[in-house]
């Protein structure tokens, strides 16, 4: 599975940021969700959505193996992450973060609660296999 | 104990202190007053000295959220502003969209009541329990969307920030606050009270939960609201032209204000409504927080002037730049729609002065030497003129800047007869002549000449409550109208007074249920699964008529001679024929708008003078405000 942006249906309203805080977290804290909506204002004055990709640099920079990826979707193992932070530094969409309630950064797992809550279609949950199909 | 759905505290700054207080959210204020214009009414009344001047440090500004801004439902992205108003000199409000009330409230503050004078050009920074005042003497001066790029590059992108501009620095009674690079409180001066407090801007960033009384029935509940809204033909078929879409109604029933509202039916509307928005400006639509019908239209305007980019224009700033200044082309009156943005300045009330002000020069009352140069109608050039004299109160616009009403009284040689307005504040965007319901919304909303607190036009015209999408689609004749009858409007009104400003009390956005006929049993079912405090919709209704006795009291409290004679319409909507389209020679004489008063204070409850009766007040619980309002009746 994967998330695609389309920017150009977003309205910046970010109901997906309310999404993700209440079914990650069980929370109506639209700060706690693990994507973000930028707006290029005033000019271009156009919506930029951020999000995981699952690109694993995260990974890459855990020097405890605290993020792992199982079938495609990387994970942190609350008990090993030493809260080093370097993960939230290397992510190149940053949306890797640490919430002030947290002390463990927060990483998207692509449940698809933003893409099922969008009420325009801008953010899209694809299964890798009806992609391939595409292709 | 727990309140829920609120985020349960109040933010108190004193600018002149400089002091900062919080303080537990009253849960009696929360039980009667609810939220948002709730909570702006009772503090207003119970916190402002009799008398305050609009601009006295005493004076206050109230920012309030609902109990459901912030929470997953459609629409609940709205923050209620109200203050002792510039324009009135009564009771003032003011309601915004965007992000800002979900942010304050994620904060940890349902409210914030700001008071005092800064000594120097300030601007507030809220960061969750950090509260700070910062100085701004880099900011002031700026133009308002100019500020909000210079504090979201200091502060960052998720902090919401409100501006002001220098409209409201220079105390134009009718200068905006400005949030999102488009969303305004745009009415009654509040910005201007932050103007004369020394406040720039606020900016907050809120990273808190707020809490639910039943989380996983609210969600789905949430989700239902948001399928049933899909399901609206509004949807899909309101949504992309949103506000601007209904120009073409408006103009077909004759009440499209035009030059100055001598007529009421534009011959250019199809150069300036909603499908040129979407062909010639439109970049993406703009949403509020949680909003799934957008009617934020974020363009660029590409002239030979050179290129800005500006959200809009909305329905309200075509009529008064595009019909009232008769400005020929969406590009034009969006052009004027980012100049008023940027000097923070109404585009209501800014393109009704602009109207007012071409047409005294007209008819010789202003001269070349007031302005500086020739003005007319039609012309951007005389429109941007008028406006940056107005914000900078250079020449003539010096005295426009005190809104029409005073400005007539200054420039005098009947320039009243000119002025539309309702206790000094400026007519909107739909003229009354032949729609007397909707007359008598204007005449009687809290504010002065304001739309948002009662919506009748489609009821006079047609005859039903059919959403707006509704109307759209069925569209005007265009055609000749009979005259209507003005007996009967009242229930219809007070009905729509208590409706449309439900919505500024829970925080949420009224167009879902105006426009798309989203129902209001939503409202009813997430209000008592987020607070836990069950009402029925009728309940609800009940607080909404107790704030609009209490507003109407502090009116009346603190405008020296307040009663009937505030509440008539300007000369020219009660004496002059409109000029021509379908309602050509209709108007109502000042009788006609008597027997509509005289059913309106009766039903209402008030005397025959517009004062809620003793009775009334304590009717619905308001006996404080009764013995005070009305010491010399009996108890």
């Amino acid at each position: 599975m994967q998330l695609t942006a389309i920017h150009e249906n977003c309205s910046g309203c970010r109901t997906c940021l309310m999404a993700c805080g209440l079914a990650r977290f069980k929370e109506v804290n639209p700060s706690r969700a693990v994507l973000r909506i930028n707006g290029l204002f005033p000019a271009p004055g156009v919506y930029r959505i951020d999000l995981c990709d699952q690109c694993g640099a995260c990974a890459d920079a855990c020097p405890v193996e605290a993020i792992t990826e199982t079938d495609g979707v990387y994970t942190i193992d609350a008990d090993l992450c030493t809260e080093c932070l370097l993960c939230v530094e290397a992510c190149p969409h940053g949306v890797m973060f640490i919430h002030p309630a947290e002390t463990v950064p927060s990483k998207c797992n692509i449940c698809g609660a933003c893409a099922e809550a969008c009420p325009r279609g801008a953010i899209v949950l694809t299964d890798e296999s009806e992609k391939a199909r595409a292709v | 104990m727990t309140l829920y759905g609120y985020a349960g505290q109040i933010l108190r700054v004193d600018l002149s202190g400089p002091a900062i207080k919080k303080e537990t959210l009253d849960p009696d204020l929360a039980e009667n007053y609810i939220g948002g214009r709730g909570f702006v009414a009772r503090m207003l009344w119970d916190e402002i000295p009799p008398g305050t001047e609009p601009f006295a440090p005493e004076n206050m500004v109230v920012v309030a959220t609902g109990p459901l801004t912030g929470h997953y439902l459609p629409g609940s992205g709205k923050t209620h502003f109200g203050t002792k108003s510039p324009a009135s000199g009564g009771y003032g409000d003011g309601n915004m969209g965007g992000h800002f009330g979900p942010a304050l409230k994620y904060a940890g503050y349902d409210a914030m009541v700001l008071t005092g004078k800064a000594g120097r050009p300030s601007y507030l920074v809220i960061d969750d329990d950090r509260v700070e005042i910062r100085d701004a003497a880099s900011l002031w001066g700026k133009g308002a969307i100019q500020t909000e790029v210079a504090l979201k590059k200091e502060l960052g992108e998720d902090f919401e920030i409100c501006t002001i501009g220098p409209a409201a620095e220079n105390l134009v009674r009718y200068a905006c606050i400005s949030h999102d690079f488009g969303r305004q409180c745009g009415r009654t001066g509040i910005g201007t009270v932050w103007g004369s407090k020394n406040l720039k801007a606020v900016a907050v960033r809120g990273r808190k939960p707020l809490p639910v009384y039943d989380f996983d029935a609210a969600m789905e509940a949430g989700k239902r609201a948001y399928g049933d809204i899909y399901k609206k033909p509004g949807f899909t078929g309101w949504t992309p032209e949103g506000t601007a879409g209904i120009t073409n109604f408006v103009n077909q029933v004759g009440a499209f204000p035009t030059r100055n509202f001598q007529t009421s039916w534009a011959a250019h509307h199809e150069q300036i409504n909603g499908k040129k928005i979407l062909e010639r400006l439109k970049i993406t639509d703009k949403g509020c927080f949680c909003c799934p019908i957008p009617c934020g239209k974020y363009g660029k305007v590409e002239t030979a002037r050179g290129t800005v980019y500006v959200e809009g224009p909305e329905f309200e700033t075509i009529a008064l730049f595009g019909g009232n200044c008769v400005l020929q082309t969406i590009e034009e009156v969006a052009w004027a729609n980012q100049v008023c943005d940027e000097l923070g300045l109404d585009t209501i009330s800014g393109g009704a002065v602009a109207g007012f002000a071409i047409e005294c020069f007209e008819k010789g009352l202003l001269t070349e030497e007031d302005f500086g140069q020739p003005v007319r109608f039609g012309d951007l050039d005389s429109v941007l003129h008028i406006l940056g004299l107005i914000a900078r109160r250079e020449k003539i616009g010096d005295v426009l800047a005190e809104g029409v009403a005073r400005a007539a009284r200054t420039i005098g040689k009947g320039a009243e007869a000119l002025a539309v307005h309702v206790k000094g504040l400026e007519w909107t965007g739909y003229e009354c002549r032949n729609a007397p319901g909707m007359m008598l919304a204007y005449l009687t909303a809290d504010v002065g000449a304001h739309h948002n607190r009662a919506w009748v036009l489609g009821k006079d015209v047609t005859g039903t409550d059919a959403d707006v999408h509704a109307l759209i689609e069925a569209g005007g004749s265009g055609e000749r109208m009979a005259k209507s009858a003005v007996r009967g409007k009242a229930r219809g009104v007070i009905d729509s007074q208590h409706l449309r400003p439900m919505f500024d009390v829970l925080g949420t956005c009224r167009l879902q249920m105006m426009e798309l006929g989203f129902e209001v049993a939503h409202y009813e079912e997430l209000s008592a699964l987020i607070t836990g405090r069950k009402r029925t919709w009728d309940e609800l209704i009940a607080v909404s008529e107790k704030i609009w006795h209490l507003t109407r009291a502090f009116s009346a409290r603190e405008i020296d001679g307040f009663g009937r004679k505030m509440d008539m319409p300007p000369p020219r909507l009660c004496r002059e024929a409109i000029l021509d389209g379908p309602n050509q020679g209709h108007f109502i004489t000042e009788d006609e708008v008597n027997i509509m008063l005289d059913e309106y204070y009766a039903a209402r409850g008030w005397n025959e003078d517009g004062i809620p009766t003793t009775a009334t007040l304590e009717r619905v619980g308001l006996d404080d405000v009764a013995r005070n309002l009305n010491p010399h009746q009996p108890q």
